[in-house]
């Protein structure tokens, strides 16, 4: 479903990049031309704490200023956070939730009170072990909100992020690599 | 050719400070305008910049060293918020009283207390009778637009007066938004080099003398002066830069305002979310318009009833609160140039946003209907002033 507006909560704990992962997503939509906004919600600031983050991907210039009461995606960087945060609230019935879990999608459904779109779950854990060597769950996240909410072509992310991750580390090309091999796994592994 | 570019509000704005690259930057870090100092530091680091940073230990001493710097000739710029600015306060007098152009970023924070962190204009607002020019930006473009027209308003020989560039913290500094950025060459051209008529360095003169009463008055009178000819400069500098950036500016702007029966007017990023309110009332046929306020000082009395003349109910919305039982200070200077106007329109003032609750499409429209209902049954309190989205 091609989308004029596509709007996607984040839910992280403090300290775990759920605010990085949602700017790296509007990094690589404005890189294929699109309007983009990417910030965070903050509460109290500390380590651990539940926090919100917020993509707005658009085809046309974005005006409104506040937050996402019903997005078309939502994804969760811990799991730990479904026994205490509502984060299927106001999404939509055609979205989709991704959630990071080293658990299965049958031991994850009952804690979605009922969500009726599609649930989507990835490891990022165990990605970015057998790719980086260390636990970096925002490079296979985003290649799984990529590809859940069809922001972009699969081939048309890759290019993209390794044009930027190439300049990134233009100094440090293993690391280029590890990243390419996450994001290419991540691709692979949500479902 | 311009630069097509995606940054969060300090980002942009920093990146102002870059291509003007001022002389001297006293400054102390405080949520949420710390990433101003922290970029600068880093691109005097990286020696893109070559502004004299100074570290000072609190924000009293920034002002206090930005009037210094100031006063012996050097471009100067700050950036503070909330407290910061709160503790700046004697300082910010000294600063307009001694004609000095320092432009500030501000980035509108909450005052304590409830200790918060979040957006409010409470920090600037109550800097507003302290004699600097305020300029508020609705989002990433119009601050990085808004800071790159400063110094060019305050250093104007007819204005000599510090300048606050504002934005709304965390909702336009933090979050990230495409921008298109101009060229370094044309914002060297256009800022251009700073020569004040005088300074400590090249004349024998006083800075913040005492004035016994035969001469105070006079002095606050010309100090009056500078801020009340900034209107036309504003209009002067945003034309110029208009023609160099493709952007129009104006003392504020107009959405859908000419043939507006209900107009909200507000200041900084809650005026897109009206915007979009607007845009699905119009396709139900609802006159509804927006006044966004950009110069809070001076305060354009005269423009704004002018261009709110064909309202007949109008909603003035201020995300600060005076404790004054008459809402906030938008509504209360507004309120009282319509009376000079002798507007006929209802007026319903309106508090929101503080210590940074959302203000969503949905609060604007509720807004609109309220102007309605009030246009064509009177407004029975119109002593009272509201909230929006409190919990009693």
């Amino acid at each position: 479903m091609e989308r004029q507006l596509t709007e996607i909560r984040w839910h992280g704990r403090g300290g775990q990049g759920a605010k990085t992962a949602a700017l790296l997503l509007a990094d690589v939509a404005f890189a294929i031309g699109k309007h983009v906004q990417g910030f965070p919600e903050y509460g109290p600031e500390r380590m651990g704490a539940p926090i919100t983050a917020y993509d707005r991907i658009s085809n046309s210039e974005i005006r409104v200023h506040s937050n996402i009461y019903e997005p078309d995606f939502v994804v969760v960087v811990d799991d730990t956070l479904l026994h205490t945060v509502d984060v299927t609230k106001g999404l939509k019935k055609d979205g989709a939730i991704l959630i990071n879990t080293e658990k299965s999608k049958e031991e994850i459904l009952p804690l979605l009170k009922g969500y009726e779109g599609e649930v989507y779950t990835i490891n990022a854990k165990d990605v970015s072990m057998r790719t980086l060597g260390k636990y970096f769950p925002n490079t296979p996240l985003l290649a799984a909100v990529v590809k859940v909410s069809g922001l972009m072509s699969e081939e048309t992310f890759l290019r993209e992020m390794e044009k930027s991750l190439r300049h990134k580390f233009r100094k440090k090309l293993d690391v280029l690599d590890g990243n390419m091999k996450a994001l290419k796994l991540a691709l692979k592994e949500v479902a | 050719m311009s630069l097509k570019e995606r940054m969060s509000g300090n980002e942009a704005v920093a990146y102002a400070m870059k291509q003007i690259n001022p002389d001297v930057m006293p400054a102390f870090p405080i949520t949420p305008s710390t990433e101003l100092p922290q970029n600068v530091a880093n691109y005097i680091a990286n020696g893109e910049m070559t502004t004299e940073f100074i570290p000072v230990e609190s924000e009293h001493s920034a002002m206090s060293a930005a009037i210094g710097a100031e006063a012996a000739g050097a471009r100067t710029m700050t950036a503070t918020s909330s407290a910061g600015l709160a503790f700046m306060w004697e300082m910010l007098y000294v600063a307009a009283s001694s004609r000095l152009p320092i432009v500030m970023a501000v980035v509108n924070r909450a005052l304590t207390g409830p200790l918060n962190i979040n957006c409010e204009h409470s920090d600037s607002m109550g800097a507003r009778d302290s004699g600097w020019i305020q300029i508020y930006a609705e989002n990433n473009q119009e601050a990085y637009d808004n800071f790159l027209q400063a110094y060019r308003i305050a250093e104007h020989k007819k204005v000599m007066t510090p300048v606050m560039i504002c934005q709304d913290g965390f909702i336009v500094s933090h979050g990230v938004e495409n921008i298109t950025l101009l060229e370094d060459e044309k914002v060297k051209n256009f800022v251009g080099e700073y020569n004040p008529e005088h300074s400590l360095l090249k004349d024998t003169m006083a800075v913040g003398p005492y004035a016994t009463s035969p001469y105070g008055m006079e002095a606050k009178r010309a100090q009056a002066e500078g801020v009340n000819q900034a209107k036309d400069v504003i209009l002067e500098v945003a034309k110029e830069f208009g023609e160099i950036s493709g952007r129009n500016y104006g003392l504020y702007e107009g959405y859908c305002l000419e043939d507006a029966d209900y107009v909200i007017v507000a200041i900084g990023s809650a005026c897109g979310t009206t915007k979009d309110a607007i845009d699905e009332l119009r396709k139900e046929g609802k006159k509804v318009g927006l006044l966004k306020v950009r110069v809070f000082r001076p305060f354009p009395a005269e423009e704004l009833t002018d261009a709110l003349k064909n309202a007949k109910a109008i909603a003035i919305m201020d995300r600060a609160e005076s404790y004054s039982s008459q809402g906030g200070p938008l509504a209360a200077e507004l309120s009282a140039a319509l009376f000079a106007a002798k507007s006929k329109a209802e007026v319903k003032k309106i508090v929101y946003g503080l210590n940074g609750r959302d203000y969503r499409v949905e609060d604007a429209k509720d807004v609109f209907a309220a102007l309605e209902d009030i246009a064509e049954n009177g407004n029975k309190n119109p002593f009272e002033y509201t909230y929006i989205g409190l919990r009693e």
